[in-house]
C-alpha cells in the first residue's frame, strides 16, 4: 500500500508536470523551443506510463511507455528539428495574442476540463483516475493552442500534443487502449506528420511564408 | 497567550528588524562574490543607514504633509507585518490579529503610500515611478493571494501560525500544489522587491528604475526610513515563503529553550540559503523590458492558479 501511496503521487506530478509543458508551449514564441517543450512533454508522459505499468500490472502498458519513447521523444522531435532546420526557420518567432490574455483563457478551460471530468472519473476505480481531468484539460491547451497560431509548424506541434492528451487520458481512465489501437494511433501520427512536412514545402513554394492565413483566402487561378 | 510568550513574540519581531538590513548586506554581498568584486560586506546596510540618520533632511517646495508622513507609515506598516509574520517561532505576536489577507492588505498600503508620496512633489520622474510601482503591484497582488489560498486550503485557515502548523505536520510526501505556488511566490518575491528581473535595486537609469525613481525625492533621515522598510520588506517576504514552504523548525519553538535554540538555528540557515539563492537567481537573469512584466507577473498568477486547481484535483 505504501509504494502505491509514492506511485500515486509520482503520477500526481507527472500529471501537473504535463499540465505545466502544456502551459509553457501555451506560452512559448520561439519555434525550436516549442519542439523541445514537445520532447519534453513527451518524457513526462512516457515515465508517467510507465509508473502507471508498475502500480497496476498491466504490462502491456510497458509496451506504450517505449512506444511513446521512442516516437514523442526521439523520433517526432528529430524530425521536426530537420523539417525546422530545412525550412530554415530555426529562430522564427511568432508574433502571439496578448500572452497574459492567453493564459487566462487557458485557465478556464482547465476550469471546465476539471469539471467535465469530475462525474466521469467519480465513476472509474482506477488509481489515475483523479488525472483524467488534466488529460482533458491538456487536450483542450492544445485545441487553444492550435487557435492561436498562425504558423504551420506550430500548429502541427498543437496537434501532436493534443495526441499526447489523448494518450494520457487513455492511460488514466481506462490502463490505456487495446495495442491495436495504440500502434494504429501511432502509424497516424507519424504519417501524418510525414505528410504534413510535405506540406510546408508545398504551402511554401506556393505563398513564400508559412503564415496559414493565406490559405484563408479563395483564389480562382 | 500568557506573557513569556508575548515577551518572546515581541523579541522576535523586534530580531527581524534589526536583522533585516544584515539580510540585504548579505545578498548584496552573495551577489558581488557572484560577480566577482569583494563587496562592501555585511554590515554595508547599516553604515549606510547611520549615515543617513545623521544628515539633515531636504523636503522639496511644496511637499504635503503626506511626503512626510510616508516613510513613516512604509516603516510602520512593514514593522506591523514582522509582527505577523512568524520567522523563530509560530507564536508570532500579533498573528492572532491579522491573517494572510490582511497581511497582502498591509503591504497594498505600503505601496499605496509610497507611490502617492512619489506623485506628491510633482517631478516627471516620482509619477513615471509611481504608475510603474502600481503597475507591477495591481498584477503581484493576485498572484501572492493565489498562494496564500493554496496554503490555506491546505491548511484549512487562513491565519499563518495554524497553516504552518499544518504543513510542519505534514508526512513527507509530494505536493505539487505546494511546488506550483512555491514557484509562483518566488516570482512575487522578485517583483514586490523591486529586485532583477523586474527592477534593478542599484540602477538610477532613468529609462528602467521602478522603485527607486519614486523615492528620488527623499533624503536623510526619510530615506534612512525607506531603505530599512525596503529591506524589512525582503525579509517579511522570504520569512512567509520559508514559513510556507520549508516550515521545518519552526514548530519546534513551542517545546521550551533547546526548540527556541533549534528553531533559531534552522532559521539562520534557511535565510542564508535562500539569500543565496536570491542573489544567484539575480546574477544569472536579465532584467526584463518593463512591458514584458506583465507576462512575469502572469506567469506567477497562472502557476499559483494551477497550484490551487491541482491541490482541488489531486489531493482533496
Amino acid at each position: 500500500m505504501h509504494t502505491a501511496g509514492w506511485a500515486s503521487q509520482l503520477i500526481n506530478l507527472g500529471a501537473a508536470l504535463l499540465l505545466l509543458s502544456s502551459f509553457a508551449m501555451l506560452s512559448q514564441r520561439r519555434i525550436l523551443s516549442l519542439v523541445n517543450l514537445f520532447a519534453v512533454q513527451g518524457a513526462v508522459l512516457t515515465v508517467s506510463t510507465a509508473i502507471v505499468a508498475h502500480t497496476s500490472g498491466a504490462h502491456h502498458l510497458y509496451a506504450s511507455a517505449a512506444l511513446s519513447l521512442a516516437l514523442k521523444v526521439v523520433l517526432l522531435p528529430w524530425i521536426l528539428h530537420r523539417l525546422i532546420r530545412r525550412l530554415n526557420v530555426r529562430w522564427d518567432t511568432e508574433t502571439l495574442l496578448n500572452i497574459p490574455a492567453t493564459m487566462l483563457v487557458g485557465i478556464v478551460l482547465v476550469v471546465f476540463a476539471f469539471a467535465l471530468a469530475h462525474p466521469i472519473s467519480a465513476l472509474s476505480s482506477a488509481v489515475t483516475r483523479s488525472t483524467l481531468g488534466i488529460a482533458l484539460a491538456v487536450v483542450m491547451l492544445s485545441f487553444l493552442m492550435m487557435i492561436t497560431r498562425r504558423k504551420a509548424v506550430s500548429q502541427v506541434i498543437g496537434f501532436l500534443a493534443m495526441e499526447n492528451g489523448l494518450f494520457f487520458a487513455a492511460t488514466s481512465a481506462t490502463y490505456g487502449m487495446p495495442m491495436v489501437v495504440e500502434l494504429g494511433v501511432a502509424l497516424d501520427v507519424l504519417v501524418g506528420t510525414l505528410i504534413l512536412g510535405v506540406f510546408f514545402f508545398q504551402i511554401r513554394e506556393q505563398f513564400d511564408s508559412l503564415d496559414l492565413q493565406h490559405l484563408e483566402r479563395l483564389r480562382e487561378d | 497567550m500568557n506573557g513569556a510568550n508575548l515577551i518572546l513574540g515581541l523579541a522576535q519581531a523586534l530580531l527581524s528588524i534589526a536583522a533585516a538590513p544584515l539580510l540585504l548586506g548579505w545578498v548584496e554581498q552573495c551577489r558581488a562574490w557572484l560577480q566577482n568584486r569583494r563587496g562592501a560586506g555585511v554590515l554595508q546596510p547599516y553604515r549606510v543607514l547611520r549615515k543617513l540618520l545623521f544628515k539633515d533632511a531636504v523636503v522639496a517646495h511644496g511637499a504635503s504633509p503626506l511626503f512626510r508622513a510616508s516613510p513613516y507609515i512604509q516603516f510602520g506598516a512593514m514593522c506591523l507585518a514582522a509582527a505577523i509574520i512568524p520567522i523563530v517561532s509560530v507564536q508570532a505576536p500579533l498573528a492572532a490579529a491579522a491573517d494572510t489577507i490582511a497581511l497582502v492588505g498591509l503591504f497594498a498600503l505600503a505601496r499605496v503610500f509610497i507611490a502617492l508620496a512619489g506623485m506628491d512633489i510633482g517631478t516627471a520622474f516620482g509619477s513615471l515611478g509611481a504608475r510603474r510601482e502600481m503597475l507591477v503591484g495591481f498584477l503581484s497582488e493576485p498572484a501572492l493571494l493565489m498562494v496564500f489560498f493554496t496554503a490555506s486550503l491546505i491548511g484549512q485557515s487562513t491565519l499563518l501560525p495554524t497553516i504552518v502548523e499544518t504543513l510542519a505536520q505534514r508526512e513527507l510526501a509530494i505536493y505539487p500544489s505546494l511546488a506550483f505556488a512555491g514557484v509562483a511566490f518566488s516570482m512575487v518575491l522578485l517583483a514586490e522587491n523591486a529586485r532583477i528581473p523586474i527592477d534593478n535595486p542599484a540602477t538610477h537609469l532613468e529609462l528602467t528604475m521602478i522603485h527607486e525613481a519614486m523615492v528620488l525625492e527623499y533624503s536623510a533621515r526619510h530615506l534612512a526610513l525607506i531603505e530599512w522598510a525596503s529591506a524589512l520588506k525582503l525579509m517579511n517576504f522570504m520569512a512567509i515563503g520559508l514559513a510556507l514552504f520549508v516550515p521545518w523548525g519552526l514548530t519546534a519553538a513551542s517545546h521550551g529553550p533547546a526548540g527556541l535554540l533549534l528553531g533559531a538555528t534552522t532559521s539562520t540557515l534557511k535565510l542564508l540559503v535562500s539569500g543565496a539563492a536570491l542573489a544567484l537567481i539575480e546574477s544569472v537573469s536579465a532584467k526584463l523590458r518593463i512591458f514584458r512584466a506583465p507576462e512575469f507577473l502572469a506567469t506567477a498568477f497562472l502557476l499559483a492558479v494551477l497550484g490551487l486547481l491541482v491541490h482541488q484535483l489531486l489531493e482533496s
